[in-house]
């Protein structure tokens, strides 16, 4: 008995093992090397790394760029998440009605989802370029002020915003598409029959029910608007002055750029920290006020 | 053999045809004599097919050296080839070769990543090193050594468009001479419809590379950016804020050009859809201008204010220091034979960047070919005025520091005295423990 209760062990421990394999080696020796070595000077062939302490953080605190980033990373997020989110529920509502050509319309919404975003920006490129540009052309048309979109600070992050949003909102609409489906029509019925309004059955009915899909969402949601920056490699790198730059892609620049790979360790030890807090923060509160069935 | 593959390190797709490739590997007969493989990096920053032009002379070396193997890797921009190089050396599977900007030099002699020529020449190779434009080899050297030979080098040339100098009224085979003329003439050049311009007068790219287009502002005004050790800078010297001021008002003040910063990619395109009648560009650019614009244009070297000039730019040939002795006596043929001059003759005429050395100038195709079309010429006889590229230690920060100055003032953020002296603060930040 014993030794066949053993055994099992064994078998699980056994089929845990690849899976563990890879988590160890690309995940969390990865994040175990990034802190250590943020605590690291940068060597190179003529000056070896030497233990620093905290330098690299107190150099961080100072680092005018790294607040201007990270100021610039929270107003994408605040940018993208709502905007993309509720723009991809409002699609999936549309495309889940009966409406003449459904799969092209879901089709067309899902497009910008499967087309990579360095082949994406570079077409944005030429809407966004002044003078030129789709955008401009059209503002030309109807006799309005054209703009220098990517080179004026004060819109560049909107025109990346956008494209992020574009870009992102056809793949939640893909999640909330699959949970209205999974919506028994039973409801609808009955609260047609209550005499229930469409808006107020789905104020209360619908909604409530697609808020594990939301929270789903909304987690990918604020974990892309930290990790999707390939669109400022193609638009702006970053610029004018830093005005479109991202953490992860300041993170870019410091570590392959400068070669300061203690620097971008530090850095994004800071990026993990935030994602970390935010998560758990996500789970914590959203999870009690959600409804799972 | 088949293992070189790996070199490439480009991830999934890299190992994957690895792997096919060892599979078709062992059906392969093995060669009689021992091949040597070169793996080299190239980048391009201008427009054009400029991957076929080099794969064709790689094509015509190995065909005349039957014993070397060359796989030439188009990686990127000059950043990304630089990125590449430098991971794959970290990663203990260097390639041999690459053309990189030719400014890395500082950084990739801190990594210890590569070896000066003067030591694999040999005594016959020093009359080599020298055939080469003494501008163009202003970056090369360091220490006293010599680390790289210039491939595809460039200076700014100022490309205008002759139909709209008719149409202002300007003789189009006068284009500006001075800053002055090229305010006067911009204001002649620049067209507006009620609020909207139809056409500006000048546009100078303040992305991707806005350090090197400012850097010919200040040698025009008579300063230099930094010292040949590589360790300081002049980004606040009165000279260079008056160059940014000239820039920013150019927009600003003058209204010749837009206000903010213009996209360094989609410039060309500008110029060639009439939307500037003046760009300052990369003499890489000639050709696909040459190629694509649909009415008359010409080239000219900047204008002058205090002195003419330009720096140069564009990439050098390096050679790795973990490779063999063999290895890197193949890079060095493969070297001399793309830097030969009937071969520097072909490159120049195929994409507009300078021939590297005056010898090619005399090969009948080159000669030829500036008979016919004489701007290709431009850019050497302004090879007189220019001057070594901004190349320090901690390169990439330290430009970094500039571009975001220069982005700084042209959008308004911060006066040039003020963005410029915060560029020169964190410049002596990080050389200070290279003096």
């Amino acid at each position: 008995m014993r030794a066949s209760r053993h055994l099992h062990h064994v078998y699980g421990w056994l089929l845990l093992t690849p899976a563990a394999i890879l988590l160890l080696s690309f995940t969390h020796y990865p994040t175990v090397a990034t802190i250590w070595q943020s605590f690291f000077s940068t060597g190179t062939a003529l000056r070896p790394s030497s233990f620093v302490g905290l330098d690299n953080y107190r150099f961080m605190l100072e680092d005018e760029i790294f607040w201007k980033v990270v100021g610039n990373n929270l107003l994408f997020a605040a940018g993208t998440i709502p905007a993309s989110i509720a723009l991809a529920l409002l699609m999936a509502v549309w495309v889940n009605g009966r409406l003449p050509g459904r799969a092209l319309v879901r089709m067309a919404y899902f497009t910008p989802t499967v087309l990579p975003m360095i082949a994406v920006a570079n077409i944005w490129l030429f809407f966004y370029t002044p003078e030129i540009g789709l955008l401009d052309q059209i503002l030309r048309a109807f006799d309005l002020p054209t703009r220098n979109w990517l080179g004026d600070p004060d819109t560049v992050l909107w025109c990346i915003v956008v494209l992020a949003v574009w870009k992102e909102a056809g793949f939640f609409m893909i999640f909330y598409l699959a949970a209205l489906q999974a919506l028994p029509p039973e409801l609808e019925e009955a609260a047609r029959l209550e005499g229930a309004s469409r808006a107020y059955y789905f104020r209360r009915v619908v909604f409530p029910l697609l808020m594990p899909t939301t929270l789903f969402v909304l987690v990918n949601a604020v974990i892309n608007s930290f990790k999707l920056v390939d669109q400022l490699f193609i638009l702006t790198k970053g610029g004018p002055d830093n005005a479109s730059s991202l953490l992860l892609y300041y993170i870019y620049e410091v570590a392959f750029s400068f070669f300061d790979d203690s620097y971008a360790a530090t850095l994004t030890v800071v990026l993990l920290a935030a994602l970390a807090l935010i998560s758990l923060g996500q789970f914590l509160f959203l999870d009690r006020r959600i409804h799972y069935r | 053999m088949t293992l070189g593959t790996r070199r490439h390190g480009r991830g999934r797709f890299g190992a994957l045809l690895g792997a096919a490739l060892a599979t078709a590997g062992m059906f392969a007969a093995p060669p009689a004599t021992a091949k040597t493989e070169l793996t080299m990096y190239y980048p391009v920053a201008v427009g054009g097919p400029l991957t076929k032009i080099v794969d064709g002379l790689v094509a015509d070396f190995m065909a005349e050296n039957p014993d070397i193997t060359v796989k030439a890797i188009y990686a990127g921009n000059y950043n990304d080839a630089r990125i590449k190089a430098l991971a794959a050396l970290k990663a203990g599977e260097p390639a041999q070769l690459s053309v990189m900007f030719a400014i890395d030099v500082f950084e990739l002699i801190e990594q210890d990543a590569i070896v000066p020529f003067d030591d694999l020449v040999g005594a016959e190779g020093r009359a080599w090193l020298d055939s080469f434009y003494p501008a163009l080899m202003a970056n090369s050297r360091a220490l006293g050594k010599t680390w790289g030979i210039p491939f595809q080098r460039s200076t700014i040339v100022m490309y205008y468009n002759k139909d709209a100098f008719r149409e202002a009224g300007l003789d189009p085979e006068k284009p500006p001479q001075t800053w002055d003329e090229l305010v006067a003439m911009g204001k002649q050049l620049t067209k507006r419809n009620g609020d909207q311009v139809e056409r500006w007068g000048i546009m100078i790219p303040s992305t991707g590379y806005p350090y090197w287009m400012f850097q010919a502002l200040a040698i025009q005004n008579g300063q230099e950016l930094m010292n040949a050790e590589g360790n300081e800078t002049y980004f606040d010297a009165p000279a260079t804020v008056e160059a940014l001021e000239f820039w920013v008002a150019m927009g600003r003040d003058y209204g010749i050009m837009p206000e903010g910063t213009i996209e360094w990619g989609t410039l060309r395109q500008n110029f060639l859809e009439g939307k500037t009648a003046i760009m300052w560009h990369s003499t890489g650019n000639l050709t696909a201008v040459k190629n694509n614009a649909k009415f008359d244009f010409g080239v000219a070297m900047l204008p002058a204010n205090k002195r003419r000039g330009s720096p140069t730019g564009g990439g050098n040939f390096y050679i790795f220091k973990q490779t063999t002795p063999e290895e890197k006596q193949a890079a060095l043929r493969l070297i001399r034979y793309l830097t030969s001059p009937e071969k520097t003759a072909e490159w120049s005429i195929k994409t507009g960047y300078i021939a590297t050395r005056p010898d090619a100038y005399e090969t009948p195709a080159l000669k030829a070919y500036i008979e016919e079309f004489p701007y290709a010429a431009v850019a050497r006889d302004q090879l007189a005025f220019s001057v070594a590229e901004l190349s320090t230690y901690q390169t990439g920060r330290v430009r970094k520091a500039l571009d975001d100055a220069i982005q700084a003032a042209l959008t308004g953020a911060k006066t040039p005295e003020a963005a410029l002296a915060d560029a020169q603060k964190l410049a002596d930040r990080v050389l200070r423990r290279y003096r």
